[in-house]
């Protein structure tokens, strides 16, 4: 016959506190630094009670704050001057410039390209450095550098796109057609609707559908982390040295080097182009950097 | 003043959906419906802005080459809100970006995205400390 262990005859002998003497049994120490437990413990009735009153408290002063602000809103929507009257004060003396000058100020036929690349190129010039300390700020969280493979690799998706033919197939009739429209809706930036902002984002979305589609191996050999990170800092340094001239000639960011030209051409507008062009960079390869440290945790 | 509220739709119309957003960034405990608030809020501010913008009668700020002899200013809208639209729409998917690192970090130290169990289990991280 086995012998049973010391601590089950202890056990059935009746001198032995299963519960009790637990701790003593494994011989572990009482944690100090006791790690959480995820459902967390149930809390005391108490304790659960003000809290329900407290949260009942916060939706109702919530809605109260909501409806007061929705209703003061919409009364001073009724006493705000009519939409699209010619007198309302949003048109100014401004206005009335950028309207009537701008041809001879930027030679850009989209107005609105000359006014944030011309006029206010200094506050696009700001938009860029956000979304670049975004683009930081992303890396910074989301990079981890301890086990770098093991975190930020996720589980492997249940589908994966790479086996389906379907989606390479189109994928590749459709990448082509996604950066020659990005790159056209840059280089006409001063002419039509659009920009550095808008082309920017199709060309990154185009990237992203490539890495989506073929994996990070792929896409990284058109788009490597390196290049990422040189183009971005080479348009940013590119603009601000642009703007810095800009200055250096009176600082109201409407002299350049470069002649307004013929206005309705590809080549005019002064420096409209390469800023739209750099702005383009930027944002294309912020979309596609975000969208890599999202996935995988690194540019 | 009924006319006028009948006439500027697009001002509270707006402004309901920035009060939708502000109720979702306030009540809602999921952070990444907070998020979603948040966004809904700039894309009110955004149609606010954008119809401040309008004249009665003009055109998109594009010049196509037809000026019969109008200026600029006969021919156009206001451009100005337009550009502010662009810059805030920038700055808005910064700051959506920034927010959704965060949420990722909270939810892989804590694994939930719940405000208030979040909250709970960060006091009882500092009452162990």
């Amino acid at each position: 016959m086995k012998k049973d262990h010391k601590l089950v005859r202890m056990w059935k002998e009746g001198d032995w506190d299963l519960y009790e003497n637990l701790n003593v049994y494994t011989g572990r120490p009482e944690k100090k630094n006791r790690k959480l437990s995820f459902p967390p413990a149930p809390m005391p009735e108490t304790a659960k009670a003000q809290t329900r009153a407290f949260y009942r408290l916060f939706t109702v002063l919530a809605v109260v704050l909501c409806a007061v602000l929705a209703s003061s809103l919409i009364i001073s929507a009724a006493v705000m001057p009519q939409f699209g009257a010619v007198d309302a004060p949003a048109v100014n003396q401004v206005y009335l410039r950028y309207a009537d000058r701008w041809l001879a100020d930027t030679g850009a036929t989209n107005i609105v390209a000359g006014v944030i690349l011309n006029y206010r190129a200094f506050d696009t010039l700001g938009e860029s450095h956000v979304l670049f300390a975004a683009l930081c700020a992303v890396m910074l969280l989301l990079t981890d550098c301890r086990d770098d493979r093991k975190s930020i690799t996720r589980h492997e998706p249940l589908f994966n796109p790479r086996k389906d033919v379907i989606i390479t197939q189109v994928v590749k009739i459709l990448i082509p057609l996604i950066l020659v429209f990005g790159i056209y809706v840059v280089l006409n930036g001063h002419l039509s609707p659009g920009g550095g902002f808008s082309g920017g984002t199709i060309m990154g979305a185009a990237f992203i559908l490539y890495a989506a589609a073929f994996g990070f191996e792929a896409s990284e050999r058109i788009l490597s982390p390196r290049v990422n990170k040189i183009l971005t800092a080479a348009a940013l340094i590119f603009y601000s040295l642009i703007k810095s001239y800009s200055f250096y000639t009176g600082a109201n960011h409407l002299e350049s080097f470069i002649t307004n030209g013929v206005p309705g051409r590809i080549v005019s507008a002064g420096l409209i182009l390469p800023l739209n062009i750099a702005v383009g960079l930027v944002v294309c390869c912020t979309m596609y950097g975000m969208y890599s440290l999202f996935k995988r945790g690194r540019t | 003043m009924i006319h006028n509220i009948l006439h500027n739709y697009l001002f509270w119309v707006s402004m309901i959906i920035f009060v939708i957003g502000i109720f979702m960034l306030a009540l809602d405990r999921n952070l990444i419906k907070k998020i979603i608030g948040l966004n809904i809020m700039d894309t009110a501010a955004y149609l606010f802005l954008g119809s401040l913008g309008y004249i009665q009668g003009l055109s998109a700020p594009i010049f196509t080459g037809k000026t019969m002899g109008q200026t600029g200013s006969e021919l156009f809208i206001n451009p100005i809100p337009s550009a502010l639209v662009l810059t805030g729409i920038v700055v808005s998917v910064s700051v959506t970006a920034l927010l959704l690192a965060l949420t990722v970090r909270l939810y892989k130290k804590y694994n939930t995205l719940n405000l208030d169990e979040i909250i709970e289990a960060a006091g009882k991280e500092e009452d162990d400390d």
